[in-house]
C-alpha cells in the first residue's frame, strides 16, 4: 500500500523561478534527496526522480509499470483521473502497448519522416508568406508555432485542418493545469463526437491518410481494434502531434532570441541545426512531468525503497539538466552535441513521432530565423504569458516584432 | 565487434539508424531495426557504439 508521506512534504508541481530553468528545487532534490516525496494536487502522494539514471531505470525497468488504470497511478492535472480510467496505449504495458504502438510505426520511421521534408517546408514557408504580409507585433503561437505541427498531424492523421480552431482549442483544456474535471469532460466528450464522426467518414470516403488506413486495416470486423480503442488512439496521435512540438517552436525561439550568442552561431553555421535541435530539446525539457509511472513491485531507487503500488514522477527537465551527464547543464550550448537526453522519455515507451518532431523543429526554426531576421521578442521575456502546472510546459502566447 | 539486434525487443525509435545511418537503417513495413553492417568498419564503430547505447528499447547489443 501507499507509504506514508511526511505532512512537510513539498507540493507539487514544484515553482520555477527562471521561464527557461526548471524548477530550482530540483538541484537541490538531486543532490541531496533525489528520490523525495510530493503531495499531488488530488491529495494524493507520490516520488519524484530527479537524477539521470534513475530517471532512465524508472523509464525502463518493468519494475515501474505505465499502466494508467492501477490504483494509486499519479494523476498531476483533473482530467487525468477521468482519462485514465480508459487509457490511450501510452498508459499501457507490454504487451498491450506493442500491440498498438506496432499498429503506427511505419508511420513514423525515419525513411517515412524524411519523405514528409518538402510537404513540412511549403507549410512552414506559406505560414510566413502570411505572418510576414501582416504589419508587426504578431502572436507567433497563433501565427506560426501552433499552426505548422497542427498542419502536418492532420495532413498525416487525414484529420481536416480547417477544424484546427475547433480541436486546438479542446486540446489546450485536456492538457492544461487549470482546466476543471467537468471542463475536460466537456473538451473530452466533444473530442470523442468529433472524431467519431470523422471515422465514419472515412469508412464511406477513405483517403490516403493514417486514419484511413487504420479503419480499413484495423478496426473491426477485418481487424481487432474496436472503436473506442481507434477512437482514443487518433485523439491521443493529435493531441501529441501538436500540442508538444507547438511548445516546443515557442518555447525555443524565445530561448534563441535571449541567447543572442548562441543564435549567432546557429546563424554562421546551419549544418549546427540537427545539434541545436537536441540541446534545445534537453535544455526545455518541455514534457518534463508527463513520464509517470508507478511501482509494480517493491523496488529500491539510489538507496530509497520504493513500495509495490506507489506513484513515481520521473522528471525528464531534473534528467536533462543533472550535471554528472551533463556539464554546465544551466548553460544552453548549441554544440554540445548531446543525443542522450531523455526529452522524448526512455524505454519502450519513447516517444513515437520523435523524428517528426526533430523534422519539423529543424524546419521551423532554420525557415524562421532565415526568413525574418530581425525578429524579436515585442514584450520582456520575464513577462511572457508562461504554461505553469499543466502537463507541458511552454508559452501561451509570444507577442514578437521584427 | 559484432552488432546484435532483437526485433521482438525493438520498439522502433529509430535512434539507431538517426544516429549511425550506415549500421542501421529500419524495415519499411514493420519500422523495426536492420543491421546493414553487423561488423562494421574502424570508422563506424564508434557511431555504432554509440546508437547501441542510445536504443531506448534495450534491443541492441555488442558482442
Amino acid at each position: 500500500m501507499s507509504q506514508t508521506t511526511p505532512p512537510d512534504s513539498p507540493a507539487f508541481p514544484l515553482k520555477r523561478t527562471c521561464p527557461f530553468a526548471p524548477p530550482p528545487a530540483y538541484d537541490r532534490l538531486r543532490a541531496e534527496e533525489p528520490v523525495s516525496r510530493v503531495r499531488l494536487p488530488d491529495g494524493g502522494a507520490a516520488w519524484l526522480v530527479t537524477r539521470y539514471d534513475d530517471v532512465r531505470t524508472v523509464l525502463s525497468s518493468p519494475a515501474f509499470s505505465a499502466d494508467g488504470t492501477r490504483p494509486g497511478f499519479p494523476k498531476l492535472i483533473p482530467g487525468q483521473a477521468q482519462i485514465l480510467k480508459r487509457p490511450p496505449f501510452i498508459r499501457m504495458d507490454p504487451p498491450q502497448h506493442s500491440f498498438y504502438r506496432r499498429m503506427l510505426i511505419q508511420e513514423f520511421t525515419l525513411k517515412r519522416v524524411k519523405a514528409m521534408r518538402p510537404g513540412i517546408q511549403a507549410a512552414v514557408d506559406r505560414l510566413l508568406d502570411d505572418l510576414l504580409a501582416q504589419s508587426p507585433p504578431a502572436d507567433l503561437v497563433e501565427a506560426f508555432a501552433l499552426p505548422v505541427p497542427s498542419l502536418v498531424i492532420c495532413q498525416l492523421l487525414g484529420v481536416p485542418y480547417a477544424d484546427h480552431a475547433f480541436f486546438q482549442s479542446r486540446s489546450r483544456i485536456a492538457v492544461s493545469g487549470s482546466s476543471t474535471a467537468e471542463q475536460f469532460a466537456t473538451a473530452l466528450g466533444e473530442l470523442r463526437a468529433y472524431m467519431d464522426g470523422l471515422i465514419t467518414r472515412k469508412q464511406q470516403e477513405p483517403g490516403d491518410d493514417l486514419l484511413s488506413k487504420l479503419v480499413a486495416e484495423q478496426l473491426e470486423p477485418a481487424g481487432e481494434l474496436g472503436r473506442e480503442e481507434l477512437l482514443m488512439m487518433c485523439l491521443m496521435l493529435l493531441n501529441a502531434g501538436h500540442e508538444t512540438t507547438a511548445n516546443m517552436i515557442a518555447l525555443g525561439t524565445a530561448a534563441l532570441l535571449e541567447h543572442p550568442d548562441q543564435l549567432a552561431a546557429l546563424r554562421e553555421d546551419p549544418e549546427l541545426l540537427p545539434d541545436a535541435v537536441e540541446e534545445l530539446l534537453r535544455y526545455l525539457s518541455i514534457a518534463d512531468v508527463v513520464t509517470t509511472r508507478i511501482a509494480a513491485e517493491d523496488t529500491a531507487l539510489s538507496g530509497t525503497p520504493i513500495r509495490a503500488g506507489a506513484g513515481v514522477i520521473a522528471l525528464l527537465a531534473a534528467a536533462d539538466w543533472d550535471p554528472a551527464v551533463f556539464s554546465d547543464p544551466e548553460r544552453l550550448d548549441l554544440r554540445r552535441g548531446n543525443r542522450h537526453h531523455v526529452a522524448f522519455g526512455y524505454g519502450v515507451h519513447q516517444c513515437l513521432g520523435q523524428n517528426l518532431a526533430r523534422l519539423e523543429l529543424e524546419i521551423a526554426f532554420s525557415a524562421l530565423f532565415a526568413r525574418i531576421p530581425t525578429l524579436r521578442l515585442a514584450v520582456p521575456a520575464d513577462e511572457l504569458p508562461y504554461k505553469h502546472g499543466g502537463l507541458l510546459y511552454g508559452v501561451h502566447e509570444l507577442p514578437v516584432t521584427w | 565487434m559484432r552488432i546484435t539486434a532483437d526485433t521482438d525487443v525493438c520498439i522502433s525509435a529509430g535512434m539507431c539508424a538517426l544516429t549511425a545511418p550506415q549500421v542501421f537503417d529500419q524495415g519499411d513495413e514493420d519500422g523495426l531495426v536492420r543491421v546493414l553492417l553487423p561488423e562494421p568498419p574502424e570508422e563506424l564503430r564508434e557511431a555504432a557504439a554509440q546508437a547501441v547505447r542510445l536504443c531506448p528499447s534495450g534491443a541492441l547489443g555488442i558482442r
